[in-house]
């Protein structure tokens, strides 16, 4: 049951992402363009995204715990650091150059792009890279 | 602005709060992306579980094109980076979202809609790049 309702999720997620044009690198890149022909579509997503999901994070930690009574995993982290900011700079620098960011590349993968391809080893390598260079 | 898609891009906004709302309420799990791949390339210490549930959600997302073309033609996305724009920004994208804990989906979505703070900024910062690097690609270099 909670197989099929994560793979379902992704699968959701996905169809959102296609349905809302966020896996358009030119329209990613047409929504970063404040100087040019401006397309605020994709500040749309994000509303609408939320306009959900508030609701459900309200739910989950006023119950504390799952439908299925079991424990809800919400990042710990409050502080505000530089690795915050500076991680969320180079993810911005990055998503502007190639209009993908991670969700969209996966499923630009999926369809078969071999651009995708390239972008999502790269963002698995700096993953890593990371991982090698701040090993705890 | 005769790319300007309210409707289509609300619809799809609302499918993805759909997916987060399922993932957190379901599972209690949050549906970043960028941390769901990332945990992924760890193979140390991991508890049990630890695969499972992020493999079948990269799979739903693997699967979702095809899943759509069922119904549609798949909108061709449009890459105009080359391979080496493609590889430098693939890099900061994995490095930048693992240093900073977050992308559009961890931070944009599921932070802002736990109106967390940290997201808030991570949010502001990612934005604010991405509206710079941006301008600078297409109307300075």
């Amino acid at each position: 049951m909670k197989n099929i309702i994560t793979f379902s999720a992704g699968l959701i997620f996905g169809l959102g992402l296609i349905i809302s044009g966020m896996t358009n690198p030119s329209k990613v890149i047409g929504f970063l363009d404040l100087a040019g022909k401006w397309d605020p579509s994709l500040a749309f997503v994000m509303l609408g995204a939320i306009a959900v999901a508030f609701f459900a994070f309200r739910k989950a930690e006023s119950k504390g715990t799952t439908i299925f009574d079991e424990t809800i995993h919400l990042p710990a982290k409050t502080h505000i650091t530089k690795e915050l900011i500076i991680g969320s700079m180079l993810f911005g620098a990055g998503w502007a150059l190639a209009g993908f960011c991670p969700g969209p590349a996966i499923v630009a993968l999926g369809a078969g792009y071999l651009q995708a391809l390239i972008f999502v080893i790269a963002m698995l390598a700096g993953m890593a890279a990371h991982e090698y260079l701040y090993k705890k | 602005m005769e790319n300007f898609t309210p409707i289509t891009s609300f619809i799809g906004g609302l499918l993805i709060g759909v997916s987060t709302s399922m993932l957190i309420l379901f599972m209690g799990k949050i549906a970043g992306i960028s941390g769901i791949v990332a945990s992924l390339l760890q193979f140390k210490n991991t508890p049990k579980g630890h695969y499972m549930w992020r493999l079948l959600f990269i799979a739903g997302l693997l699967i979702s094109s095809t899943v759509y073309q069922v119904f549609s033609p798949l909108p061709a996305p449009e890459i105009s980076a080359s391979t080496t724009t493609l590889i430098v920004a693939g890099l900061l994208v994995g490095f930048g979202t693992k240093m900073g804990s977050g992308c559009t989906s961890g931070h944009g979505v599921c932070g802002l809609s736990r109106l967390s703070l940290r997201s808030l900024i991570a949010t502001i910062s990612f934005m604010f790049t991405g509206f710079v690097v941006c301008y600078l690609m297409l109307h300075v270099v």
